[in-house]
């Protein structure tokens, strides 16, 4: 037996309810059921970072996670963070440093950097490599995101 | 109309007030990314869009006896379970083969899978349902009986006569054979005080772009059109190629790229997946929706660098370099993929070895056999890993038979930076390089004598580490000469329309692509400085077969010289247009105004005349009270093509600083430094960047990557946690400085740098690693550089 | 891929929770963190048709200290452990091994107690529980048992449980006051499977060590504590000692050939994790050096 099951969480801050398969993991459900696609999907077994979202205020694997298991949950993808302003700075300093090329790995890669500049005031570069260690750039090669999440870490200690 | 050179009263692009040209300038596109609010394929959704799923065979070589949906078929939420038979009503076969690569032969390949699988991973059915769960629910239950062949999974017995032959019709397993013989190789090696030969072997590889292939194919039955939305990197390819296969006019058929979520050529090229997306939408009347899981992307996306390669190289005492010779080996997968072919990677390892240097000796010889793995073709750098890698390699170590210091072999050998225009023995034609000034200029930035001094010091504490230096060539800005003159529909030339709108911006339609490393920014950069009008102004249209010239696209790191120079031959029709209707405004002359900041100015003291934006209302909606006969014209188009060189080849230089841990194996990677000339930068930051990413799949390759197949031709590492891709924990800081060799054929001067990381990162790092164990006479001619690689080779293990 | 259909229940009490295990057995998994679980569905390679998601049993978080015990409910995340003072404090081995698992974003999902139930012979909190000699407490239809953690690990994803039982916490020995821990790993890259490691703790006492516990991980089917390292246990060590220990260990380890290393190179790293581990307890570099 496998029906839908309801759900009631909040989405960016936004009350969603919804009835969903108890299959559907919660980066299909941002996908398909509420058109949030800026959450996206690389592997499906939870390695190269992509999906990454905040539940609950802290980052998780959206692709890991099922939907039926964000019942009364608060989750915050990249749309959320962006409209918020909360990483206007991250962006910026991506922006200019050209951190990202193809973009599809950068939602997951800057609400893992965000996730390291709330906890860590002072990150060094070897630090902020460890913390972005599972989120998974083709593009980059990766030196331009350290130095953009460097300079934001400097930015935010300055203000 | 033709484009002539620029006239020398004219001020050059490049010398314009507020040029954007070699300015770091942020990429326009950029907001929507960061916000997740961009369009990728794998996003798109249409009305009635199904999904489609493909049964795929777990055998690398077998006869298809039967296929049994009914029970599929049954299931709720499956539209249809269609078969390589029933699709070959609506698409036909291809071979990928070009009349230029003499004696390249294939097979013709289906779509979906006809009578017989041959390679682990071919479709064999598709399974179009609801949603994709349902569809891979849907394809468990289709029952397909095989018939086990035996497999050809070692390129080194692909040959002998007692292997089954994959194409019984083609009578062997050989691909395509190519020799050359430069020189007097045989007098050059008699001639040498020392010679020394190596085994190369490379990992094949794979892109592993993080947004997978992704198709939305969509046929309108009532107006008999077909729009595939694909992240290709080739459009117009994949319109004429949809439309011939399909039976359609190329005129029935649009290609919209959207966002794309890497490439690296893996999008480049032709798939059977993706041909039947396209046939089953018409079949089915719907759009249809195709998105490779990881899985499937490991098993079908192409392969590449799968080589082994016998190298030799003859010096003299006083470090002359002789004669280089090959014999390359290389096994592809059971097709030529289509249209490029896959003997390209192996006839640029022939066209490419050797090339920095002076030494006119040089014999070489590839094959490229089938075999029962997945398909292998171009994937970024295509041959020039492999060339680097062997060429270097075998510099290193004849530096070592000698004892000569590998800086001081390379400058005594390496073509001098004046004997330009020349060509190699393998008959490339370079028209500027600068292999000195650029190994001038690497060691003054790494500091090649203070790392030295470290590497001895550390050595003597048993610390183990190594300086790899590699210098390369590489191939941009193709003509014909690549793949239009062996009879392929791919297009060598690119072209931009520009145009005033109504408020006096500026919209561009360009035939190249955007896979991230902004080709839209360069486009904006070079038409916002032409015309004088800020970037923030200035939209680019790309990536849709309907609204942009027809054009060649982004690959083989042509967009920014090609179509950069479109953009500027436009632009500069446009300004005179612009000019003209000024004058007649102003009832002044053209050649007394510009255009500065959105406004006419005085070209005298720069004083505004009139804004585009009030000359483009009276153009648009008050051209009664311009001067009689007046016709305004403010859209330009102009294309480019190569005509004087086969290809604009650029040079650098690498290096690689790293450690090595001598009880674990362990590569511990400190440093890279790439110097690169690649003719006029439009804009740097862009450049560099596509530079350390080239590097950090070299990096990939050097240490990291491999497919792994056993000896039954079945993938055994098809995920992201067993392919290793390299993470940022482990990847250095990369330097990056320029030499500029700009090119005479274009105003622009640009030559291309996709690649250039790519082309010469593993040959560094290799070199690096093989200078570290010297003290253990340890040489490894092998990448990756696993730690079991290395701990056998110091006989730890 | 996506997960094959199941059914999904949200158990209530850890009762609750056992009562469904019983009714459906087999065809029932349990859902902690889902780290390990929801990639096996997704790629297919697990299909259960039933669910059971204990996320909810907040009597399974949280850690408590009582004189001697260390006791681990089997929802505490690695985060969690990783965050803890008690667990710095009285455990330290386990804050440093829970920062080589994964990555942060798995670490806020993943459990101790899944990742033990899960029992791969290449994680690395099996082998600590092993280590500081370790009782898993689980609870079933019958009761409550205490299975130490030698016990608790017989195969690959193979453990003592039976289907309708649970893990609910886990207690160990608080860590003596002249403890020390020592605890590498050599992955390809930060947060992956470790070809090899080493989870040890010992007592450390005038340059020579008691009670040590060299567990090593990604050796075999499960992890193994190295019988070698009693030749090093309350004896003065020299480099000799320290040469023979490691034939022995190489001896002893069977380890397994697989994409990442032959049988060979894990024995000759087990013997360079020897090696360094020894020096590093009792703070002696002249034994880090030199062959194996």
């Amino acid at each position: 037996m496998t029906a839908p099951l309801p759900i009631s969480l909040h989405v960016n801050g936004e009350r969603v309810d919804a009835q969903v398969l108890p299959r559907l993991n919660l980066a299909d459900f941002l996908r398909e059921h509420l058109k949030l696609t800026g959450t996206h999907v690389g592997c499906e077994h939870g390695v190269c970072g992509a999906c990454t979202v905040r539940v609950n205020g802290q980052i998780v694997r959206s692709c890991l996670m099922l939907a039926v298991q964000t019942h009364c949950a608060l989750v915050e993808t990249i749309e959320g963070l962006s409209d918020s302003g909360e990483i206007a700075d991250l962006q910026a300093a991506f922006r200019d440093r050209n951190a990202l090329q193809c973009g599809f790995c950068t939602p997951g890669m800057l609400i893992a950097a965000q996730d390291l500049l709330i906890q860590e005031q002072e990150p060094d570069r070897e630090r902020i490599r460890e913390h972005l260690s599972g989120n998974y750039c083709r593009c980059t090669g990766y030196q331009a995101i350290i130095d953009a999440v460097e300079t934001t870490a400097r930015a935010r200690r300055g203000r | 109309m033709t484009s002539s050179p620029a006239k020398p009263e004219t001020l050059s692009v490049l010398d314009r007030p507020n040029s954007y040209i070699g300015k770091v300038v942020p990429r326009p596109n950029l907001e929507r990314l960061m916000q997740g609010r961009g369009l990728y394929v794998s996003d798109m959704e249409l009305p009635r869009m199904a999904h489609v799923v493909f049964v795929r065979s777990p055998h690398a070589h077998a006869e298809i006896v039967e296929i049994d949906a009914s029970a599929a078929k049954r299931m709720p939420g499956v539209t249809a379970i269609v078969t390589g038979e029933e699709l070959a009503a609506v698409i036909t076969p291809w071979v990928g083969v070009l009349s230029h690569l003499k004696g390249l032969k294939s097979a013709p390949q289906h779509a979906i899978a006809i009578g017989r699988v041959r390679w682990q991973g071919e479709a064999v059915a598709a399974v179009v349902a609801t949603n994709r769960a349902v569809a891979e629910d849907a394809a468990e239950h289709v029952v397909v009986k095989y018939r086990e062949l035996e497999p050809v999974t070692d390129m080194r017995t692909a040959l002998d006569p007692e292997m089954p032959v994959i194409h019984p019709l083609l009578g062997d397993n050989l691909a395509f054979e190519r020799t050359l013989d430069a020189g007097t190789v045989d007098a050059a090696f008699a001639g040498s005080d020392e010679i020394v030969e190596a085994n190369f072997v490379f990992g094949r590889h794979t892109g592993v772009t993080l947004e997978p292939r992704a198709v939305v194919a969509d046929w309108n039955a009532a107006e008999a059109r077909l729009t595939i939305y694909q992240g290709t990197q080739a459009p117009h390819m994949v319109q004429n190629i949809a439309a011939l296969h399909l039976g359609l006019e190329e005129s029935q058929v649009r290609v919209v790229c959207k966002d794309v979520g890497g490439s690296f050529g893996i999008k480049v090229h032709i798939y059977a997946d993706e041909m039947a997306t396209y046939a089953l939408a018409k079949l089915l009347r719907r759009p249809i929706k195709f998105v490779a899981d990881r899985v499937e992307s490991f098993n079908t996306d192409i392969h590449a660098r799968d080589h082994r390669c016998k190298g030799r190289i003859g010096v003299k005492r006083d470090g002359t370099i002789m004669a280089f010779e090959i014999d390359d080996l290389t096994g592809i997968g059971p097709y030529s993929m289509y249209p490029r072919t896959s003997a390209i990677e192996a006839n640029q390892v022939v066209n490419l070895v050797g090339g920095p240097y002076v030494t006119k000796n040089y014999r070489a010889r590839a094959r490229v056999v089938f075999q029962n793995k997945n398909v292998m073709c171009q994937y970024r750098a295509v041959g020039h890993p492999i060339a680097c890698s062997v060429t270097e390699g075998l510099v290193d170590l004849a530096a070592s038979k000698i004892g000569m210091d590998p800086v001081a072999i390379r400058r005594r050998n390496l073509i001098a930076d004046d004997a330009y225009p020349c060509a190699s023995p393998s008959g490339l034609r370079f028209e500027l390089l600068s292999h000195h000034a650029a190994m001038n200029k690497l060691m003054a930035m790494m500091n090649y004598d203070a790392l030295r001094a470290e590497q001895a010091a550390l050595r003597s504490k048993n610390i183990h580490r190594g300086i790899g230096i590699a210098s390369f060539i590489e191939v941009t800005n193709p003509s014909a000469a690549f793949y239009g003159v062996g009879g392929a529909k791919i297009s060598s030339q690119d072209g931009v329309a520009v145009r005033l709108d109504a408020q006096g911006s500026v919209i561009c339609q360009t035939s190249i692509t955007e896979q991230g490393q902004g080709s839209e920014s360069l486009t904006a950069q070079i038409v916002g400085s032409v015309l004088g009008v800020s970037m923030a102004r200035v939209r680019v249209i790309l990536g849709d077969t309907d609204h942009t010239p027809y054009g060649g696209g982004t690959w083989a790191s042509r967009g920014a010289g090609i179509g950069g120079e479109a953009a500027l031959q436009a632009a500069k029709i446009l300004r005179e247009n612009i000019l003209d209707v000024a004058a007649a405004i102003l009832q002044s002359s053209p050649t007394v105004l510009d255009i500065a900041d959105n406004a006419i100015v005085n070209a005298s003291d720069g004083a505004p005349r009139i804004e585009l934006r009030e000359l483009a209302r009276i153009v648009y909606f008050r051209p009664d009270t311009l001067p009689p006969g007046i016709q305004p014209e403010l859209m330009a188009t102009r294309h480019f093509v190569p005509r004087e060189y086969p290809f604009a080849f650029t040079n650098g230089v690498q290096a690689s600083w790293l450690e090595v841990d001598t009880d674990t194996g362990f590569v511990k990677l400190l440093r890279h430094w790439v110097v690169e000339d690649c003719g006029t930068l439009i804009n740097p930051q862009l450049v560099d960047e596509q530079i350390r990413g080239g590097v950090v799949q070299g990096l990939g390759a050097a240490l990291f990557e491999k497919c792994i197949y056993d000896e039954r031709g079945q993938l055994t590492n098809a995920n992201m946690a067993d392919y290793l891709v390299p993470m940022s924990g482990e990847m250095p800081d990369i330097d990056v400085g320029h030499v500029a060799s700009p090119t005479a054929e274009t105003e622009l001067g640009a030559k291309g740098a996709g690649e250039a990381g790519t082309a010469g990162a593993a040959a560094a790092v290799a070199n690096a690693v093989n200078d570290a164990l010297k003290p253990f006479g340890a040489t490894i001619t092998e990448i990756p550089l696993t730690p079991q690689i290395i701990l056998t080779a110091l006989k730890q293990i | 891929m996506k997960a094959s259909a199941f059914s999904y229940a949200r158990a209530t009490s850890v009762g609750n929770a056992i009562e469904l295990l019983v009714a459906n057995g087999e065809r029932a998994k349990v859902l902690s963190g889902g780290q390990s679980l929801m990639p096996a569905m997704n790629l297919r390679l697990v299909a259960p048709e039933l669910i059971v998601d204990i996320g909810d049993l907040t009597e399974l978080r949280g850690i408590t200290v009582r004189t001697n015990t260390l006791t681990i409910g089997a929802l505490t995340r690695h985060v969690d452990l990783l965050k803890s003072s008690d667990i710095a404090a009285h455990a330290p081995l386990l804050t440093d091994a829970v920062a080589h698992v994964a990555h942060p974003a798995i670490r806020n999902r993943g459990t101790i107690g899944g990742s033990l139930a899960h029992a791969d012979p290449a994680s690395e909190l099996p082998a600590c529980m092993v280590a500081l000699n370790a009782s898993i407490i689980a609870h079933g239809p019958a009761g409550e048992r205490l299975i130490p953690a030698k016990d608790f690990f017989i195969g690959i994803y193979e453990t003592a449980l039976s289907p309708q039982e649970l893990l609910v916490a886990i207690e160990l020995p608080v860590a003596a006051k002249n403890s020390a821990h020592f605890f590498c790993e050599f992955a390809r890259r930060h947060g992956d499977y470790a070809i090899i490691g080493l989870a040890t703790q010992a007592i450390v006492e005038n340059g020579q060590l008691t009670d040590f516990r060299p567990a090593y991980f990604s050796v075999g089917d499960r992890p193994q504590l190295a019988k070698a390292a009693d030749r090093l246990t309350k004896t003065a060590i020299t480099p000799a000692l320290l040469s023979e220990a490691s034939k022995a260990l190489s001896e002893e380890l069977d380890a397994p050939e697989d994409q990442q290393a032959s049988s060979s190179m894990r024995r000759h790293l087990a013997k360079v994790l020897l090696r360094r581990c020894v020096s590093a307890l009792l703070d002696r570099p002249d034994l880090s050096g030199g062959s194996p």
